[in-house]
């Protein structure tokens, strides 16, 4: 049986490569798989802790085990969706405005 | 059977890591999203593992269906000026903000696992009846305790593609010329296009007085023709 602290490590380790990939790399499209592998290691730490207290909380109407954070994964799942929806949409803006995906160059508001 | 659960967790987390690496250290952007998908796909299985069947199937059929296939249309749309080139603008500036993000949590997640090495697992994976974490079970919570956030969330993607649909259309004529602009400016829409008693009727056809007006029954036929042509020139 896997304890639950190799999750926490692992969710740890994967939100580092991507927080530095957020911070290093210029392809915005790039920065947003950064921020989809962060949300990644998000959920996971969520599931794992879940997995880890099964205990059911003061005030719920769910008579079995608790699913608090896989509710939350979930909801998380839906956000992000809507956020590549707009943030891909603001990529295609951006590209049409000044012809390039690069973050540097998005700087119309400058000065 | 512990060994193979053993095994699995190893193999699938070494995957997400490389699957991770490859999203940040990839110059090709289908080459990230491929590592993207790497990642996905096993932390499905790692879900799998935490008896979360649900979340794993939502896993694949959200990120690796629809995220990471949108993800690759845009790339294919914007075509070979998806990929940057490398040149050495702010460099060090970038190295030095990620390299003391990358060092800093590296070195909190040795620090908690060094204090952590010897002591017994403060969090025993317990045993789990077998309905946990499938579809009826979830389910039942998300109808019953967290039946609100679950109507919010609708309502987040509804305006979520509007926004979308809005950002992307774009406005007319933004990447024209100034004199293509006004050219496009100065063309009459014909639905705004006022009629000469348009202000008048959309005052008065409410009211009284409207029926007091005999003769501007003619004039009702008059506009209605009229907005029926401005219709069909639209």
């Amino acid at each position: 049986m896997i304890p639950g602290e190799h999750y926490i490590a692992l969710s740890a380790i994967i939100f580092v490569i991507g927080g530095v990939g957020f911070l290093v790399r210029r392809n915005v499209l790039v920065t947003l798989m950064s921020i989809e592998v962060m949300l990644n290691a998000a959920n996971l730490a969520l599931v794992a802790f879940n997995r880890s207290h099964l205990a059911r909380g003061a005030g719920q109407i769910y008579a079995g085990q608790n699913h608090t954070g896989q509710v939350f994964t979930f909801f998380i799942i839906a956000a992000e969706a809507a956020e590549v929806a707009v943030g891909l949409a603001i990529v295609l803006s951006l590209y049409r405005l000044r012809r390039t995906v690069r973050s540097d160059e998005a700087d119309l508001l400058k000065n | 059977m512990i060994l193979l659960g053993q095994i699995f967790f190893y193999i699938s987390a070494l995957l997400a890591v490389g699957g991770a690496g490859a999203v940040v250290l990839s110059k090709n952007p289908i080459r990230a999203a491929m590592g993207l998908l790497l990642l996905i796909l096993s932390i499905a299985g790692l879900f799998a593992s935490l008896h979360a069947q649900f979340l794993a199937a939502v896993q694949l059929i959200v990120y690796a269906g629809a995220i990471v296939v949108l993800f690759l249309f845009v790339i294919m749309l914007l075509g070979p000026s998806a990929s940057t080139p490398a040149d050495g603008r702010g460099a060090i500036v970038r190295t030095i903000g990620g390299g003391l993000f990358g060092l800093t949590g590296l070195l909190t997640i040795a620090a908690a696992v060094r204090a952590s090495m010897g002591t017994p697992s403060g969090y025993p994976v317990g045993t789990v009846d077998g309905a946990y974490g499938g579809i009826d079970a979830f389910g039942a919570v998300l109808f019953s305790d967290a039946i609100i956030p679950f109507e919010l969330s609708s309502a987040l993607l509804m305006v979520a593609v509007v926004g979308a649909i809005g950002v992307a259309r774009g406005r007319q004529g933004v990447g024209l010329t100034k004199n293509e602009r006004e050219s496009v400016a100065s063309v009459p829409e014909p639905s705004m296009s006022p009629t000469p008693h348009s202000g008048l009727y959309s005052h008065e056809s409410h009211g009284s007085q409207a029926l007091v007006d005999a003769p501007a029954h003619g004039d009702y036929a008059d506009h209605a023709a009229t907005a029926g042509a401005s219709k069909g020139h639209a």
